[in-house]
């Protein structure tokens, strides 16, 4: 099987978000940026793949800070060939990489035919678009979103994708291949690799290179963001402070005058 | 009509969603804001009858087809975009949800026109549409405007109450003939949740657990905390795909939506898909490490403190009040 595997950076919201001057985006220098968590389950899910069916597993990343680290774990893991986009303009979001990431599989040798392309089914920073339905979109290619496993027949050419739905169901689906899965969660968590690893991986790895003719890619972004802000505390929840032992005192007591402890004095 | 609001009327297994109507309520703001009517776009086959209860809006829209049987992203989208070429709407509200993704953004990219994704509120300023996005979790809001013409709005559940856009008034049905390709990607079957040992949706407690429990070992200190309380421990999307707890104790966008008199999430930071689950929870108490986690937006009472230390001193201060 040839699966390609759609990789995007994202800020890591465990760090404090800070907005820039400009009022209408994230002060890049404290950013940390991290692999978007559902298309490290895509990685994982292709992985999985490959273990079962054999072939070849390309990763596809636009350039950006730590797009390096994340590609070289990508190869340690197991992916075959890491491709790295230079020349997408900045503030075209997640429309303007999807076109970037179209352009780049229809046109970088070796990259199609293929039978599947993963990527995670939705990013925390994707305000215009979402990468799987338009690059989906712009390839031609049966497209399931919130996918939580895969299996494939390769000589059925079909893919038997579980979709999520509310509640815990799940929709059966069959997709004829080439198809465009949007993962949420790989049948197993995303495996570990050590470091080590990766430094091998920096060592023997090429990092293939592929250049955006941004000039015939036109448009620019659609949707602008005219202020950013961090959500204004409503002011709605009581906050408890002091040691474990307080707080928990605290809301005891609290959760007993709500009559939330009832039943439960002995 | 050109310049309508319209709402895709989401449904799914014969139902149309709580959501539908909410978007319907914050589409009537809108509309009315702009001075221009409401249509709900109901697509389907054979699904003409839900149509009744859609009064909310000035109109409905119908598309039968076979191909709309099930809301699956491409025929929908397809569809879609038939109608909003010919009828040139303003904006097109879609609801966030599993049922619908994908449905947007596909649809923007086929009008090549603006989609907005992780809008929680619109407004209308100088006679254009503001939306109100939760990005990054739900740790940063933005004022988004469009570029004009059509704009796609993806809406998270929640916006406004469902009970606003209910009505008893049966609205005009204009229904459509379309004609749309055949679906390549078939439902086969939709396979509902195994039975668990506990239905979350029963519990009058729940101590939930997410990613800042840290390990499977900790999952211990919830269970004691719920069992001094009488209740059960769930938990949120990280939880469930580490293995670390069953898929039936999930709760949020793809798990249980549950409405119990007391939730305590504890290392849970609260992003909208897990907020979607349980923000009508009576009582919420949010016990995160991180002041700003947008967990405390919604709780009735916060805790800035790990959970490992807090869930001990509360099972015990709980268990010491039993005597």
């Amino acid at each position: 099987m040839n699966i390609l595997v759609l990789l995007k950076m994202v800020p890591d919201v465990v760090e404090e978000l800070e907005i820039a001057p400009d009022g209408k985006s994230l002060a890049s220098d404290a950013l940390r940026m991290i692999l978007s968590e559902s298309d490290d389950h895509a990685l994982e899910q292709a992985l999985l793949l490959k273990e079962r069916h054999g072939g070849v597993i390309t990763v596809v990343a636009a350039d950006g800070p730590e797009v390096d680290d994340a590609l070289y774990t990508a190869a340690a893991k197991g992916a075959d060939r890491v491709v790295k986009i230079t020349g997408l303009e900045a503030g075209w979001g997640t429309r303007g990489l999807a076109h970037a990431f179209a352009r780049v599989i229809s046109t970088l040798p070796g990259l199609a035919p293929f039978d599947l392309i993963l990527t995670g089914t939705q990013a925390i920073d994707d305000l215009d678009a979402l990468v799987a339905p338009s690059v989906a979109y712009e390839l031609d290619l049966p497209y399931v979103p919130i996918v939580s496993r895969v299996q494939v027949d390769p000589a059925a050419r079909e893919a038997d994708v579980f979709k999520e739905y509310p509640g815990g169901v799940r929709g059966e689906f069959a997709a004829p291949l080439p198809a465009m899965l949007g993962i949420q969660s790989a049948e197993k968590p995303p495996r570990y690799v050590p470091v080590a690893k990766v430094r091998a991986a920096m060592k023997t790895v090429k990092i293939e290179p592929a250049a955006l003719a941004t000039a015939a890619d036109g448009g620019g972004p659609l949707v602008y963001v005219l202020a950013m802000a961090k959500p204004q505390a409503s002011g709605r929840a009581e906050m408890l402070e002091g040691a474990p032992e307080e707080v928990a005192a605290k809301l005891c007591e609290t959760l007993a005058s709500r009559g939330l402890l009832a039943g439960r004095a002995a | 009509m050109s310049g309508t609001i319209w709402v895709l009327a989401e449904h799914w297994r014969g139902q149309l969603s709580p959501v539908t109507y909410e978007l319907l309520a914050l589409g009537r703001e809108v509309a009315d804001a702009l001075g221009v009517p409401l249509e709900a776009v109901l697509l389907g086959h054979g699904a003409s009858g839900l149509a009744a209860t859609l009064g909310c809006a000035d109109s409905v829209l119908y598309g039968d087809h076979p191909a709309l049987a099930e809301p699956m992203a491409q025929p929908y989208a397809e569809a879609l975009a038939a109608l909003a070429l010919e009828n040139r709407p303003a904006a097109v509200l879609i609801p966030l949800t599993n049922v619908s993704m994908g449905v947007g953004p596909l649809l923007a990219a086929r009008l090549g026109c603006a989609g907005v994704n992780f809008a929680k509120d619109l407004t209308v300023r100088d006679g254009r549409i503001e939306a109100q996005c939760l990005l990054y979790g739900g740790k940063i809001q933005a004022c988004v405007a469009s570029a004009g013409g059509t704009v796609i709005e993806g809406v998270w559940p929640g916006a406004r109450q469902a009970d606003q856009g209910r009505s008893d008034r049966v609205p005009p049905v204009r229904e459509v003939q379309l004609s749309l390709a055949e679906p390549r990607v078939r439902l086969k079957q939709y396979v509902d949740p195994e039975a668990g040992d506990v239905n979350l949706a029963e519990q009058e407690v729940l101590v939930a657990v997410g990613r800042g429990i840290q390990s499977q070992d900790n999952l211990e200190l919830a269970e004691n905390l719920a069992a001094a309380l009488g209740g059960a421990v769930c938990g949120s999307r990280p939880v469930i795909d580490q293995g670390w707890l069953p898929l039936v104790r999930q709760v949020g966008k793809s798990g249980v939506t549950v409405k119990p008199k007391l939730y305590i999430a504890a290392g849970i930071s609260g992003a909208p898909e897990h907020v979607e689950g349980m923000r009508d929870a009576d009582v919420i108490v949010a016990i995160n490490s991180d002041p700003s986690a947008p967990i405390f937006e919604v709780a009735d009472y916060g805790i800035v403190g790990d959970a490992l230390d807090v869930l001990p001193a509360l099972a015990e201060a709980v268990e010491a009040r039993k005597g």
